[in-house]
């Protein structure tokens, strides 16, 4: 008997002291990356269940890069980080905007888009015309940023604005506007922009591409975007990829292959074929 | 678990009770009116009288609260000749349109609830108040409908109870009653375990006080001689009634 679990156990002590670690390294590295899956041009599903989109064409560019062969994985919004946390998959792209809030329990790839974010007002209201085409960020308030905020505070005190819940829009509408405007908060974008066409609110902030599909919806002429594209501050400095605060290595390699992409033109190739517009993180 | 944020969330959903209540109550009493014309209708034997209560019960006790909420809250927003009749003042108001969808889901409800209690008074007694000439409309009120109220005071009493609680669905048409407050104050601290567990303790307290009441008016009704020692306030009160 103890013949045979030694003959058993032989191979793989040999296999441990001939250097197996090498032969590991050589075998291309598995990643299972979660998306949403519902919130296009990010990542959306086709007619046929697959995921497609602009977090999707990125990944699979990454991890070409990376030499890891990859497979991506549909996941609710509200279950992301925990599944990750568990070990259900090894990494989240889907648009996810770095906070310091979502840092406590994951780690963060560096940014590998910057989207933003603006406020849509219905038609009608008799609010002064703004500059709908300049962009704010908000991490840095100089004073002619200030200027800025305080006209979209005094046009919009008295309004209505709807927010998604647990949203960074949420907190920076409160932060902005909760002394001067009344904020109701809905579960999702659709209800919001919903009622927005309805009248029940005067206006909105949300992710810009959100608001654009709306919109150009068929109930999306009643309301126009207003005020400055806006980013930054609450937001954070961009979308990431969400990696376990216990992979590091995966971090690593997930950086060094967005600063190559970022440094040959893919990235900003790749938002202009999904975002119609150049959306690369600064170099 | 945070017991002082327990207890910081109470302090902060305590400001949602009001609007709760404010939702509770008035849905009750609209409901309450509604529910004794149609009850006697749907008793009645005659089916041109009972039929069409019976089918508005039945679609309201068949369909989930929050499906009649949304329809009357999302669905007529969308229809353009609402929005464009006087109508939309109401319907624009998040708070009328969870009225709306309380007061005609707890009539459905109180209306089956009531009607078991007139069936069930013995056709006796309503002969004998034939006999010595009352119309039949006083039967109803004076007869028929105190008894079987008193009848089904336990069944009303859960109604108001399941009330309560179903107020909470105001929250997802954008009010701030205790759940929507705590939702905000979810999504403020990232502790639900907290927050929630604060608000469960709030609707735990009106329902108690809601069942107590009903104890009392029970207990009124049913005539039973108070315990003098125990709840000398109630002879009081008997008194003074």
């Amino acid at each position: 008997m103890q013949k045979l679990m030694l003959a058993l156990a032989l191979p793989f002590a040999l296999a441990a002291t001939m250097g197996l670690a090498p032969a590991f390294a050589q075998e291309p590295m598995k990643v299972t990356i979660a998306t949403e899956g519902s919130s296009p041009p990010w990542n959306s599903t086709d007619s046929t269940g697959k995921l497609i989109g602009f977090d999707v064409d990125l990944g699979y560019e990454l991890c070409r890069r990376m030499g890891a062969t990859c497979t991506f994985v549909a996941q609710d919004w509200d279950g992301i980080i925990p599944a990750l946390t568990v070990g259900k998959y090894d990494a989240i792209m889907g648009g996810m905007s770095i906070t310091e809030k979502r840092k406590k329990t994951i780690d963060f790839s560096m940014p590998y888009a910057v989207g933003f974010n603006q406020i849509v007002m219905r038609k009608g209201l008799g609010l002064p015309p703004t500059d709908a085409k300049a962009k704010l960020n908000l991490t840095q308030m100089a004073a002619s940023k200030q200027a800025t905020i305080d006209t979209l505070r005094t046009a919009l005190s008295g309004r209505t604005l709807g927010v998604l819940r647990s949203s960074n829009s949420e907190v920076v509408v409160n932060e902005l506007f909760g002394k001067v405007a009344t904020i109701r908060s809905y579960d999702t974008n659709e209800n919001m922009t919903m009622d927005v066409a309805a009248g029940r609110v005067d206006g909105t902030l949300a992710d810009f591409f959100v608001l654009k599909t709306f919109l150009e919806s068929k109930d999306g002429d009643v309301a126009e975007f207003y005020g400055p594209m806006l980013n930054g501050g609450p937001w954070g400095p961009g979308a990431g990829i969400g990696i376990r605060k216990t992979d590091p290595q995966l971090k690593a390699a997930f950086d060094k292959a967005i600063a190559s992409a970022n440094e040959d033109g893919a990235i900003k190739a790749l938002t202009e074929k999904w975002f119609g517009m150049d959306m690369s993180p600064p170099k | 678990m945070d017991i002082a944020l327990i207890i910081e969330s109470i302090q902060t959903l305590l400001g949602g009770v009001v609007l709760t209540l404010e939702l509770t109550i008035l849905s009750l009493l609209i409901g309450f009116v509604l529910s004794v014309p149609l009850a006697f209708m749907r008793a009645s034997r005659s089916p041109w009288l009972s039929w069409p209560v019976l089918a508005y019960t039945y679609v309201f006790r068949g369909t989930p609260l929050l499906v009649q909420l949304f329809l009357i809250y999302y669905g007529l927003g969308q229809l353009a000749f609402v929005r464009e009749s006087f109508l939309w003042l109401l319907f624009r108001d998040p708070f009328y349109c969870a009225l709306l969808a309380f007061s005609l889901n707890s009539a459905a409800y109180t209306i089956e609830v009531f009607r078991g209690g007139i069936q069930s008074v013995p056709p006796g007694l309503v002969e004998a108040a034939q006999a010595i000439g009352l119309s039949p409309t006083k039967i109803s009120l004076r007869i028929v409908f105190p008894l079987a109220f008193r009848t089904v005071l336990p069944s009303y009493a859960n109604e108001v109870v399941g009330m309560i609680k179903a107020s909470s669905l105001a929250s997802t048409v954008t009010l701030l009653e205790i759940t929507g407050l705590a939702r905000k104050l979810v999504s403020e601290t990232f502790a639900p375990y907290e927050v929630f567990i604060a608000a469960g303790a709030i609707y735990l307290g009106l329902t108690f006080l809601a069942s107590r009441l009903f104890n009392l008016i029970e207990l009124h009704l049913s005539g039973a001689p108070p315990d003098k020692a125990r709840r000398p306030w109630l002879l009081k009160l008997r008194q003074a009634l």
